[in-house]
């Protein structure tokens, strides 16, 4: 029974990674750029949530609401001010801008507000629920409710919307989407904007269930829900809830077999497989070199 | 004739540079505080060096070289600490250990391209840090308390070293193969070049020239922490080789020398130093990706109206 409650915090963290790597895979997809700053969106998400609920003294889902929406304004202006210029450039200058882009993040909320890190408020009174024998706390189905929405929301988004078909279009091929009326500036933004605000509304929820964040929380997420993304196949969308999913119960068995300081080599460990092994991932179809 | 020219000219320059130093030093006229920033100085110059060799010469995006330096401290630091050896043993035995490490690592991921071998490098960096945090023979999470032997000495004759090689075989046979890689992979292919070879060569003597720099950083700072040896640390050493200019040896040289004055004037305030450091890479990157130096030497600057190929 153990076993089944650990599956469960397991599948918690995994759909805090699914909704990290929904972002990246989104963004990758479409520009394909490494977005290292998506992490650090998270982990503002993160303390808007925290000032939402404990100084604003908002409901949760009001707090929730409002980092994402302030996270999809971040993720839209760190695209326009520092990716847009780049369309062009080469992969690897891209690259160095996003981690300029992320320790720069980091280090001013540092500057403002110190690196001391913050308790979250208890927004729940957790109790246990009792199914089939298994104990299972509210907040865990708080957390997979949510997420759960969140994604099929966007599975609505990106297949039954015009933006969703307008961004299918331009990570497919973006030439050819501005040959056919769309516009790809306008796109990629609403790309940034939705991925963001989903790394906005983890990090509401990280926060609630971790109960404590600081300034540089965004990175260890954020790398392992990029791997996640890898290991699901990037630039997938259901790729990267199955690879967050995976990841969370692989890291959440680790340490549940008492090999906790191991648990982010074991992240990494998956990485370095799935790239030697299968670079294309688990939904990736394999694509050929061409001259 | 000409060239060995060149190269006693510059034997010298860095010989007096290094005895007008150590001289200043012997006097008392450079205290321990910047007798430091020197040392901190040759560490940041190597690893620029050893960096510039796989970045800017083969063109493989590495973002882990902290776990080479990582490798080379600890591996050093058990010589000395451990086993009594000799510091200029323990040097070598380090280097060799990440040069080791540096074939261990490049041979699966060399096969990765771009970004994927960048989080691959990433991954392998993190995964050393987490060994060493895990290894009790070494201190674990508390670090490994290393006594001082580095001196001006070790760290000048490391740097000298260190671009000499590098020099030196940018410009070989094996060099323009990996300059050749860098500027076109297919067609380097193509043109009967072993590009997994030398890819891995060049990974090889970049983590073994970190692995020298950690061997001296070891014995500069009393103990060390895996902490250390985090992403931060290898994005410090990207900056250098981005900043100078990527293909450009003499660039990341003066970068690592004027972002350790920098960094050492700011050492009080570490979140203005990052905020600097981030706004320089992403200004740099905005509007001049090249570098300050581009892929040219600094030296080409001085050449003007002789005549003469361009160099790479």
């Amino acid at each position: 029974m153990e076993w089944i409650q650990q599956l469960v915090n397991g599948i918690s963290l995994g759909s805090i990674y699914a909704l990290i790597a929904l972002g990246y895979t989104m963004v990758y997809g479409i520009i394909k750029l490494i977005n290292f700053a998506h992490g650090d969106v998270f982990m503002l998400g993160a303390f808007i949530g925290f000032y939402a609920i404990a100084r604003w003294e908002m409901n949760v889902f009001l707090a929730l609401i409002l980092a994402m929406i302030l996270c999809a304004v971040i993720g839209v202006i760190i695209e326009r001010v520092a990716y847009k210029r780049l369309r062009n450039a080469t992969r690897i200058a891209a690259l160095i801008t996003a981690i300029g882009v992320s320790l720069l993040i980091e280090y001013t909320v540092i500057f403002f507000r110190g690196s001391s890190p913050e308790a979250y408020p208890t927004v729940f009174t957790t109790k246990n629920i009792e199914i089939f024998g298994v104990q299972i706390s509210t907040l865990a189905i708080f957390i997979l409710s949510v997420s759960i929405f969140l994604m099929l929301l966007l599975q609505f988004i990106v297949h039954k919307t015009k933006i969703g078909k307008a961004m299918r279009a331009v990570s497919h091929d973006a030439d050819a989407a501005r040959l056919m009326g769309i516009n790809v500036d306008n796109t990629i933004s609403a790309t940034f904007a939705i991925g963001s605000a989903l790394a906005g509304a983890a990090g509401v929820i990280f926060g609630i269930y971790y109960t404590r964040i600081d300034p540089l929380m965004g990175i260890m997420p954020g790398i392992k829900a990029f791997i996640a993304a890898v290991l699901g196949g990037i630039g997938i969308i259901p790729g990267a809830m199955v690879g967050g999913l995976v990841l969370g119960v692989v890291e959440t068995v680790v340490s549940a077999l008492g090999y906790s300081l191991w648990r982010d080599a074991a992240a990494f460990v998956i990485l370095i497989l799935i790239l030697i092994l299968r670079p294309a991932g688990i939904f990736g179809k394999n694509t050929r070199e061409k001259v | 004739m000409k060239k060995s020219k060149i190269f006693w000219g510059y034997a010298v320059l860095a010989l007096v540079i290094y005895a007008v130093v150590q001289l200043l030093i012997s006097n008392g006229v450079i205290q321990n505080y910047y007798q430091n920033m020197f040392i901190a100085m040759c560490i940041n110059i190597i690893l620029a060096v050893s960096l510039h060799v796989i970045i800017g010469v083969t063109g493989q995006f590495s973002i882990g070289h902290a776990g080479f330096l990582a490798v080379g401290a600890y591996i050093s630091a058990i010589c000395t600490m451990k086993f009594g050896m000799p510091f200029i043993t323990a040097i070598l035995i380090g280097a060799i250990v990440a040069a080791l490490a540096g074939l261990l690592v490049g041979i699966p991921s060399l096969r990765l391209k771009g970004d994927y071998l960048a989080i691959a490098t990433l991954g392998f960096a993190e995964i050393i840090r987490i060994v060493f945090v895990n290894t009790d023979y070494v201190g674990g999470a508390a670090g490994l308390q290393v006594t001082h032997q580095s001196t001006w000495t070790y760290a000048f004759f490391g740097v000298f070293i260190t671009i000499l090689v590098i020099s030196n075989f940018t410009n070989s046979r094996h060099g323009r193969a990996c300059i050749s890689i860098r500027e076109d992979e297919i067609a380097a292919d193509a043109m009967g070049i072993n590009t997994t070879y030398y890819k891995v060569v060049a990974f090889a003597i970049g983590s073994f020239f970190a692995g020298v720099a950690g061997a001296i950083y070891a014995h500069n700072y009393y103990i060390i922490q895996p902490t250390a040896f985090g992403f931060l640390k290898s994005f410090d050493i990207l900056i250098f080789v981005v900043l100078g200019g990527l293909g450009s040896l003499s660039g990341s040289v003066i970068a690592a020398i004027l972002l350790t004055i920098v960094s050492t004037y700011l050492q009080e305030f570490p979140e203005t130093r990052m905020i600097i450091y981030s706004l320089i890479l992403i200004l740099v990157m905005l509007y001049r990706p090249t570098g300050l130096l581009g892929s040219k030497e600094i030296t080409a600057y001085f050449k003007f109206g002789k005549k003469g190929g361009t160099r790479v």
